[in-house]
């Protein structure tokens, strides 16, 4: 059966309707990116998937016994709260020390499992969060920018890190993405999020809509030739060098 | 051993001292300090409607300190600023508690006693009542533990393990009630905060996990109430306020300390 299945989903803050009828199934394995403008319900929709705020209307139903791994957009650690990662990734379940320390390893931070939470830097604790999910052995991981704050490199980094856990794991991951070159690369499927869902597929699919094309512009046109070109060329993904964009002259 | 009053007194602190240093380590990670002052603050109008129904102080205390904090919490988010909500009620709560006070005419009571404490005259009685407070304290936030941090830390990330941080706030709020109405009689109301909050301070700099700053602070607590009792004795100062002074300077000890620390 699907993971989640988000049936008819509303969700209002007092008279404003952030949410409307929205309707979203995640299956086992794949790769789902949410994309949409600034203000359109991304982050309400993870939130109203995890439980963090009540629907108005419509529901949401898990698989039962899902085990969810969730990085939320931001996570604030005051520096009155002394918490080393490997304390950190501990709760609130308890996890053993290999658990820890393979989890940090995956994530590409090793080392740091003694260092405080609150001294890391924005790239650091985005994989401590990564390593925190993973630790759990997630059937299905929810990202929230997952990349907010890292430059171009570290952030292609982060995303060729997803794929290999989806490869390796199995489990499917259900995030919010802003990079909409990395997202035509890297999903599955693409929900194109704007209140409600415009318009969902592939992303080649997604990318050709009027309704994307209305909400992101002219833009997105080189987004879908970057998406083909890098399936047209044998590279590997740390390529840094620039091909113009083959259908930007359309 | 129970027949000393200085026994009774320094068990009473060191009581005190252990439910506050996980709760006050909540407080300070949560900036919760004027929100442990208003409920404070309130005790002493549980205080006088105790004394006026002739019921058991413990009771009446947690009563109005819970109705307190559950005040505070359903007004917030109501546009009016925080501290603002916090100043108003705490200070109001106050005044009515003390006009409360003066109308039991009746009863000859000393106001004192309850605005400043008075560990020297703790009953056999009074140690049940605290330790047993104490205990109930502390089993409720190591039961809690794990949630409570989470909950802590993030709210999105305790719903999403499961966890209702509503329901971890008033775990936290319930404690509160409690911490206030058993340390009444040992540093009175107006210094109740400052058992909360200043030897979780002085624990932060040298704590590395939270379990470690919730030890630490109940260490600091326990010494502090153990030197400023022997040092109330010795110099013939009021007792709860000279238990706060020894917390305060550990507090200014640890703080160096910790600057140290970093420069090194």
């Amino acid at each position: 059966m699907s993971l989640i299945t988000v049936e008819q989903l509303s969700v209002s803050y007092g008279a404003h309707r952030a949410l409307h009828d929205v309707n979203l199934v995640v299956e086992p394995n794949e790769i789902v990116t949410i994309v949409g403008p600034n203000g359109s319900g991304k982050t309400t929709l993870l939130r109203a998937i995890v439980g963090a705020i009540p629907a108005t209307r419509g529901s949401v139903v898990k698989k039962p016994g899902l085990r969810i791994g969730y990085v939320p957009q931001r996570l604030h650690v005051d520096p009155t709260f002394p918490i080393t990662v490997a304390r950190f990734i501990d709760l609130p379940r308890g996890v053993d020390k290999n658990t820890v320390n393979a989890s940090l390893e995956r994530a590409g931070v090793p080392d740091i499992a003694s260092r405080q939470m609150s001294r890391l830097s924005g790239g650091q604790l985005q994989r401590v969060l990564l390593a925190r999910a993973l630790a759990g052995s997630p059937d299905l991981l929810l990202l929230d920018e997952p990349t907010q704050g890292l430059d171009q490199p570290a952030s292609a980094a982060f995303y060729r890190l997803i794929e290999d856990v989806r490869r390796e794991t199995g489990c499917s991951i259900l995030m919010i993405s802003h990079e909409l070159h990395v997202v035509m690369a890297a999903s599955d499927r693409v929900i194109c999020l704007n209140g409600h869902v415009c318009c969902q597929g592939s992303p080649d699919i997604v990318s050709s809509a009027p309704e994307y094309r209305a909400l992101f512009g002219s833009g997105t046109g080189g987004a879908l030739a970057l998406y083909r070109h890098e399936h047209d060329h044998t590279h590997d993904a740390e390529c840094d060098h620039d091909h113009p964009p083959k259908e930007a002259a359309e | 051993m129970l027949d000393d009053f200085m026994m009774r007194a320094t068990l009473a602190g060191v009581g005190v001292a252990f439910a506050a240093a996980p709760l006050g380590s909540f407080v300070v990670w949560r900036r919760m300090a004027y929100f442990g002052d208003a409920t404070a603050h309130a005790a002493i109008l549980g205080v006088a409607l105790s004394l006026a129904l002739s019921m058991s102080i413990f009771i009446g205390t947690v009563a109005v300190a819970l109705a307190m904090a559950l005040t505070v919490s359903a007004l917030s988010g109501r546009g009016y600023a925080m501290d603002t909500l916090l100043g108003v009620l705490a200070h109001s709560a106050l005044a009515f508690g003390l006009v409360a006070v003066s109308f039991l005419s009746g009863i000859r009571i000393d106001l004192m006693a309850y605005l400043f404490g008075d560990i020297l005259s703790v009953s056999r009685g009074d140690l049940a009542v605290i330790w047993g407070g104490a205990a109930l304290v502390m089993g409720l936030i190591v039961w809690r533990w794990q949630s409570l941090l989470t909950a802590t830390l993030n709210e999105d990330l305790a719903y999403s393990c499961g966890i209702d941080p509503k329901r971890e706030k008033l775990v936290l709020t319930l404690s509160l009630a409690i911490t206030v109405a058993v340390a009444i009689k040992v540093v009175g109301v107006l210094l109740i905060a400052a058992l909360l909050i200043i030897p979780a301070a002085a624990a932060r700099p040298v704590s590395r996990t939270p379990e470690g700053m919730a030890v630490t602070a109940a260490i600091i607590g326990a010494a502090s109430a153990i030197i400023g009792l022997r040092t109330a004795y010795v110099f013939d100062t009021p007792a709860g306020p000279t238990i706060v002074c020894i917390a305060a300077l550990c507090f200014a000890m640890a703080s160096m300390l910790g600057g140290v620390k970093r420069l090194g």
